[in-house]
């Protein structure tokens, strides 16, 4: 019995082929409208915030009413299960009618799809037609994703900045720099955390304390040099060994997420906190998790920052569905809604200047709210490291500090 | 027709576990050609064995898995020798059995909700008893040593344990070995570890192997309560078999077969302990000792069952607190607002999901009760003695640490067309509830008096009859418990839910642990509530058709 069953997977690994399956072309929009008619995209997406889920409900429900396709939320509590289930696929030689239709992605994740060839190709996202809106020049970060180019193999959907976060009522100044953070542990030991890498959160604080202390920049955007790397990092980790024993629980135990460190914010068990979303904050403040006096703030010499994107499987089923969801999300309309906190609060990646008198009226009289730093405050972007700089440190952080 | 139910029951169970592990094999030694490894080797062995802390995430599982099965073991004997058949042991009974149905994932959040430094204990007595205006910065959840982890594990084990001893005890004539032993001069604790303990332990020594396999293995408790400056391994393993880097998916895959040694290595301390435990019995019964420490084991299990039931209780209150609750700052005991605004906007968006939790959890449950009894009938009819190498197959499922084979079994649903499908999914769960439903099935119904059927035999009834008439009734307790276990276990399921529905079929569960990633704890309050009703229904279902049946059958309806 195991014999077989051995036998008929190992056939099926070899009937794998490296098949590219034929699809919609997006630079003739008109065919894929067709095309896409009656289509039901599965979109996994994160399904851990409230606010989001209503958002893509929302867009739901304006894609159904526009363009008779339907759009449905697969919440997934990690992206890589969206991975794995297109690697699994591929695996049980599944090349057409996939299950994902639809992913949201950035990072790791998308470079992963890439490098195995599990992406639909060839690129289609910059034939979108509201791909005119993108605002290319001012937030390069929609074409590279962590240094990877996209290559139109993802449509760009929001932005992301670190900003750091501090409830006024029991901190009024906040330090703004890396030795600030650290003299103001020293007097009150045990109100600072970050979550443990390699949650994504926690990994973006050591990119931005790397960004911040490694002796030569530039070294960043390209891979990790395995002969300079100890010498590299050894900055970063002098300040960790520095600061942990003054984190909260002694860096002994960790947040597991950034909502975990939200959480801690609200109970008063730290005073700082960090957030990928600049508007998140006043978003969190509006439906009670924070209290009202909670104010964002950043680093002197600016903070990390990137793009998020939607991108399509090799095998996806309803490809031409998948493209009409991708070009309505990056539609002013649906930009601005995002981007209003009430809704999410996630920054477009249009270039406002580029709309429409009226278009851009509405993206005006968004309120950022009451705990959101307007964009002029927002300070520099310091762009992502690539992201073999991620996977090293951490690898490095693990064995130092999560493998006692 | 019956003949063909265990072998029907095995396929079942055979066909996805072997697929499972196959797949899980096969990458153990570096063959996937998916991900491009087409030879055999040892190197995944040599990259699990090389990554950091390792030691320690071994000896975190063994540890306190062990520890955990052994302190809700210790726990439920100290108790049933002291109390079984006294008022408290009623009490205990009828606080712990709607705990049972609390899913492990609430029941943790439940406990971090209570003892956490922000917690509700902390609120309570804050700031006028402890002076905190802010929640003070100590290690209590996630200690490295996970200490909190083995108490939430413990908290949720005993309960299971207490209602396997229950469902055993009417098979163990220990009301009668009880009283002969007090005729001659035992203490009732000392009385019940002599005589009854070594008739009711073969019943319920499966479960227990059940609940060292699930300690060891466990994932949502050690996520939620567990360290992670390393993680025990389950946890590490799951998170490489989701990592996005798919190379991890080899040392995870011999991870999963280190997990599984572990699982056997445990359960052979474990049967090493019995044999200890034995001899050390037979010394004691051989030496007439009328009392071993019997006050001690009775403060011990009082205390420990109190402090389990008052836990779980407050946790839950807890819970139900936050899922109403607006704005809450520490250190209010109460949140500033209270409101069914969390429940009014979440609840009309969980109905479809309540529907296919429930629904899957009825058919998953209903099918395997059905193959079990069929399974026992035909056990019975033919007179066969239970095989006992049949059995482990059967408990396999329990015994291979989930994550380690549903990839495998992921393939195998894509293959026959069967995933993202409620049917996949339910068959998914079918391959977790039928053990446990077998376990909870199995003893009871092979301890059950012959003589009663054969009386019937005697008397002209057809073996149809004699199932329906005789040995189903008699056994309707065990049944009913069984079915509404099964139900829980298929309500709890998270990974074969994820994985084999492609994350279109959603359940409470899978709701809640989605939500538990973003982290309001409103909502997460919200779903560990329906997580939790919803088996506590069933147990409430079951708990009525019993009553209901054994309506005028006053010695049926005592039993326990």
């Amino acid at each position: 019995m195991h014999k077989k069953i051995a036998v008929a997977l190992a056939a099926i690994a070899l009937l794998v082929l490296p098949a590219r399956a034929e699809g919609p072309d997006a630079a003739d929009w008109r065919a894929v409208l067709e095309d896409a008619k009656g289509e039901t995209v599965y979109f996994h997406a994160w399904g851990g915030e409230p606010r989001i889920n209503a958002y893509i409900e929302w867009a739901s429900d304006m894609i159904a009413a526009k363009y008779g396709v339907r759009l449905e939320h697969v919440k997934l509590d990690d992206t890589a299960h969206a991975v794995s289930r297109i690697v699994a696929e591929k695996a049980a030689g599944k090349d057409h009618g996939g299950r994902v239709d639809l992913v949201w992605i950035n990072g790791e994740n998308f470079a992963a799809l890439k490098n195995a060839d599990l992406l639909y190709s060839p690129g289609w996202a910059e034939k979108l037609p509201n791909w005119k809106y993108v605002d290319v020049e001012g937030k390069p970060a929609v074409v590279t994703d962590f240094t990877v180019p996209t290559e139109g193999l993802e449509s760009p959907w929001g932005m992301a900045k670190l900003v750091f976060v501090h409830d006024s009522a029991r901190l009024a100044h906040p330090p703004k720099t890396l030795d600030g953070l650290y003299d103001y542990l020293l007097e009150h030991p045990g109100r600072f955390a970050y979550p443990q890498p390699p949650n994504f959160h926690g990994s973006t604080f050591l990119k931005q304390v790397l960004a911040s202390v490694i002796v030569d920049p530039a070294k960043l955007q390209r891979p990790v040099d395995e002969a300079t790397f100890g010498q590299d990092v050894a900055p970063l980790f002098a300040y960790l060994d520095k600061l942990h024993p003054k984190l909260w629980r002694e860096g002994r135990a960790f947040p597991q997420s950034a909502a975990d460190l939200r959480r801690l914010l609200a109970d008063g068990e730290i005073d700082i906190s960090f957030t990928f979303n600049p508007s998140g904050t006043s978003a969190a403040i509006e439906a009670g998790e924070l209290p009202d006096t909670v104010r964002t703030f950043v680093l002197d010499g600016g903070t990390i920052g990137n793009a998020h994107f939607l991108a399509i499987p090799y095998n996806a089923n309803a490809k031409a569905g998948a493209l009409v969801a991708a070009n309505f999300l990056l539609s002013p309309e649906a930009q601005a809604k995002k981007q209003d906190p009430h809704n999410w609060g996630d920054p477009t990646v249009l270039d406002v200047n580029k709309l429409s008198d009226d278009e851009r009226a509405i993206f005006d009289e968004i309120d950022l709210g009451v705990a959101t730093l307007p964009p002029e405050d927002l300070g520099p972007v310091i762009p992502e490291p690539h992201a073999s700089w991620m996977t090293r440190i951490e690898e490095e952080w693990i064995a130092r500090y999560a493998a006692q | 027709m019956l003949r063909f139910a265990p072998a029907l029951t095995i396929a079942i169970l055979i066909g996805p576990v072997a697929a499972g592990i196959i797949g899980t094999l096969l990458p153990a030694f570096g063959y996937l050609p998916a991900l491009g490894g087409d030879d055999f080797g040892l190197e995944p062995f040599h990259a699990l064995f090389s990554t950091p802390g390792i030691a320690t995430s071994i000896r975190l599982s063994i540890v306190n898995g062990l520890g955990a099965a052994a302190g809700a073991f210790l726990i439920v004997i100290a108790f049933t020798a002291a109390f079984e058949g006294t008022r408290t042991f009623t009490q205990i009974h009828r606080l712990l059995s709607p705990l049972l149905s609390v899913p492990h994932a609430a029941a943790a959040f439940g406990l971090a909700f209570l003892i956490a430094p922000s917690g509700f204990v902390l609120r309570l007595l804050s700031p006028w008893a402890t002076g905190l205006d802010r929640p003070p910065d100590v290690l209590i959840l996630n200690d490295p040593g996970g200490i909190a982890m083995t108490a939430g594990l413990i908290a949720k084990e005993a309960p299971f344990l207490f209602l396997m001893m229950l469902a055993a005890l009417p098979q163990s004539q220990s009301r009668e070995s009880r009283q002969l032993a007090t005729t001659l001069g035992y203490r009732r604790a000392t009385g019940w570890l002599l005589t009854v303990l070594p008739r009711v332990y073969p019943q319920i020594r499966l479960p227990v192997f059940a609940v060292i396999a699930y300690s060891i293995s466990v994932v949502d408790v050690a996520m939620i309560l567990g360290p992670t400056t390393p993680a025990p391994l389950a946890v590490r393993l799951t998170q490489w078999m989701s990592d996005p880097d798919l190379t991890l998916r080899f040392q995870a895959s011999a991870g999963a077969l280190l997990q599984l040694g572990l699982a056997v290595a445990a359960i052979a301390l474990w049967i090493a302990g019995e044999r200890f435990a034995a001899l050390l019995g037979r010394r004691w019964i051989e030496a007439g000792t009328r009392s071993i420490g019997d006050g001690l084991i009775a403060t011990i299990g009082a205390s420990a069952m109190a402090l389990i039931v008052t836990g779980m209780i407050l946790g839950g209150v807890a819970i139900g607190l936050w899922s109403f609750a607006g704005f809450w700052p520490f250190p209010d005991a109460l949140p500033q607002t209270l409101s069914a605004a969390n429940w009014t906007a979440n609840l009309p968006r969980a109905a479809d999901t309540i529907a296919i939790t429930a629904g899957l959890g009825l058919a998953a449950a209903f099918v395997a009760v059905a193959l079990a009894l069929a399974c026992l009938e035909n056990e019975t009819r033919r007179n066969l003695a239970i095989e006992h190498r049949r059995l482990a197959l059967l408990y396999l499922p329990l015994l291979v640490p989930q994550i380690a084979f549903l990839f495998g079994l992921q393939i195998l649903f894509l293959l026959v067309g069967l995933d993202a499908s409620v049917y996949g999914v339910a068959g998914a769960h079918l391959v977790f509830v039928l053990p446990y439903v077998f376990l909870a099935l199995s003893d009871p119904w092979r301890a059950l008096d012959p003589r009663y059927g054969r009386i019937a035999t005697a008397i002209g009834a057809r073996p149809a009859r004699v199932f329906w008439r005789v040995r189903f009734p008699l056994a309707l307790r065990a049944v009913a418990t069984a079915g509404a276990l099964g139900f829980a276990v298929s309500v709890a399921q998270y990974l074969p839910t994820v994985l084999i529905g492609a994350g279109r079929v959603e359940t409470v569960t899978t709701e809640a642990v989605a939500l538990a990633s973003g982290g309001d704890r409103r909502l997460i309050a919200i779903y560990a509530c329906l997580q939790m009703l919803l088996p506590f229904a069933g147990f409430l279902l079951a708990g009525a058709i019993t009553g209901f049946a054994f309506r005028n059958r006053h010695a049926l309806r005592t039993a326990s």
